[in-house]
């Protein structure tokens, strides 16, 4: 029987605010254990939680980005449960009235758009640390994660295959880097993702039984559970068996889904109204102006630089994947520089040193000195061959290549005496392959061109070259 | 009506410990709650907004500016049981 899948995700993203979402205490990340908290995150009794703006308005943000609609009036819920991370017995989150809700994502499968949709989104706090000690049954608390705000994004079951999930994840991620409303570290956990995957047979209407899957901190492990729990699915309901619906963790290191342990009664949460804060009212005049903050985003830049820079759709696709890509590729090309020469150094040179294209403003070279480099050889200064040491040199010292060129004596000649002459030596000396040469043999060109290239060490212009071998030897 | 079992699995949730005793007893006592509750469910509501909070006020909202947190010996002056920097907690998993 042929299955088909059916997966929606669920995505944490901590939101670039300076304080927490209901006090004034810093999100720094990597500070000292506690000591960012305050009576309001250390669920103390008689404090009171107080909204922090910046963290509606990078709501509102996400949800214009993802056409979705900002609900005029939400509302904060408890979340109740017991455990050490969370000090007031509750998460406080949103539940029946969440912020913004019916929004879309568009993704490309087999070179066709498909959207998925958004069903909610909405703001909560971040719980706080626990580090299980390893030989004593005790875990310790860090508390300066709670309370930082989160935004939930929760999608539609519109997802058909774990491919489909990490380009929706993608998308977003990128989405909400451009936004600069969240950093997306994912090893960090600033951007982290659940996902409720099920199978069921081609052509059935009804959902099959779905399983959880959390622990995923990486594009790529996202790819890797859904992969594995989509054939353990399968092979259970081959078997006739029935999938039991449970929160599994990947396990990364041994590669498979296992199921959680304890939080037995971890679905039920009764959920109410929190009495200490009011209902959220967004009106139409702070939807519009934080629409007119919002930055070009990942699929209008992607168009612009295929219709202004004439760059072909799958260089633009790579090139807006970051935000400081695509910045680091227009601060290039402003050189002046042509920008399918920028894009294609900075996709196959630039790429390969760094881990991820958002880095790209951290490396060595500066998209001005790049930018300078592709000039220089447009112009002739240098070959492209030298180009590439010259980049190399770049990349170690961060220099300015003009200033490596000149170091190196990298320069290339391109002065017609100083080549004929040696053009006129190897001729000399090669009176075989002027033979050849003469007999027709046209291919033998190489042989010369590379013999000039050995004594110059790679530094004759190319084109000049040619010209004076072809003039020479048609002169014998 | 509240049945006793699922007074039971309440008081579990809220991690009260409850003599057979006093199950009976607040089994009665909030099945009285539930019954007014009753009543007001009654009334036809369809038409009004609800009410979420008795202050009728719009959001109070708190600027993104940082400010002073507690000493870490403040913060931790509480603990049940603490090291340098953390709360100690018995192993929940």
């Amino acid at each position: 029987m042929e299955f088909e899948t059916v997966i929606g995700l669920e995505v944490h993203a901590q939101l670039r605010t300076a304080t927490k979402i209901f006090c004034g205490c810093a999100t720094t990340f990597g500070a000292p254990p506690n000591t960012n908290t305050c009576p309001v995150c250390l669920g103390l009794p008689g404090s009171l939680p107080v909204l922090n703006k910046m963290a509606v308005e990078y709501g509102i943000k996400v949800a214009l980005a993802a056409n979705a609609t900002v609900n005029p009036l939400s509302q904060f819920a408890r979340k109740n449960y017991f455990y050490p991370d969370l000090p007031k017995g509750y998460q406080t989150s949103q539940y029946d009235r969440p912020l913004v809700e019916h929004g879309r994502i568009d993704i490309t499968v087999d070179n066709e758009v498909k959207t998925i949709g958004i069903t909610r989104m909405h703001l909560e706090e971040d719980a706080g640390k626990l580090i299980h000690d390893e030989r004593e049954p005790r875990s310790f608390v860090d508390l300066n994660r709670a309370g930082t705000p989160l935004l939930e994004i929760v999608s539609e079951p519109d997802l058909r295959s774990p491919a489909e999930a990490v380009d929706y994840l993608r998308k977003l991620h990128t989405m909400l880097r451009y936004l600069d409303v969240c950093d997306g570290n994912m090893q960090e956990g600033s951007f982290r993702c659940d996902a409720n995957i099920s199978l069921r047979p081609f052509g059935a209407a009804e959902f099959g039984v779905r399983t959880e899957l959390k622990n995923m901190n990486s594009f790529r492990h996202v790819q890797a559970a859904l992969e594995y729990e989509q054939r353990r699915q399968r092979d259970i309901l081959l078997e006739g068996g029935t999938v039991i619906q449970q929160t599994m963790l990947w396990n990364p290191d041994k590669g498979i889904t296992e199921p959680m342990r304890g939080k037995e009664d971890a679905h039920d949460y009764r959920y109410f109204p929190c009495p200490d804060l009011l209902e959220v009212q967004v009106d139409d005049s702070w939807v519009n102006t934080v629409r007119h903050t919002l930055p070009e985003l990942p699929e209008a830049r992607r168009n612009r630089f295929v219709d202004s820079y004439g760059l072909p759709p799958y260089d633009a696709a790579l090139l807006t994947e970051a935000r400081e890509l695509a910045d680091y590729f227009e601060q290039a090309t402003a050189t002046g520089a042509p920008a399918k020469k920028v894009a294609n150094w900075v996709m196959t040179e630039l790429l390969r040193e760094v881990t991820a294209p958002a880095l790209i403003a951290d490396g060595a070279v500066s998209p001005e000195h790049l930018g300078t480099l592709v000039l220089l050889i447009e112009d002739g200064t240098i070959s492209g061959k030298i180009g590439k040491s010259v980049f190399t040199e770049m990349i170690s010292s961060g220099k300015d290549p003009r200033t490596i060129i000149t170091e190196k004596g990298f320069s290339q000649i391109s002065d017609e005496d100083e080549l004929l002459k040696l053009v006129r030596e190897i001729i000399t000396a090669s009176p075989d392959q002027v033979a050849q040469f003469k007999a027709g043999k046209s291919k033998v060109m190489g042989y010369f061109i590379g013999r000039l290239m050995q004594k110059t060490k790679g530094s004759a212009n190319p084109k000049l070259a040619n010209q004076l071998f072809t003039r020479e030897l048609s002169a014998r | 009506m509240i049945s006793r079992q699922e007074v039971e699995h309440v008081a579990h949730l809220a991690r009260l410990h409850l003599s057979a005793d006093e199950l009976v007893r607040i089994t009665e006592q909030l099945t009285t709650i539930l019954a007014y509750a009753d009543t007001l469910a009654a009334v036809d509501t369809d038409k009004v907004a609800p009410t979420t909070h008795a202050a009728a006020s719009t959001t109070a909202f708190r600027d993104d500016i940082i400010r002073a947190s507690l000493p870490l010996e403040t913060a931790l002056a509480n603990a049940p049981a603490r090291d340098e920097q953390n709360f100690i907690v018995p192993r929940v998993i």
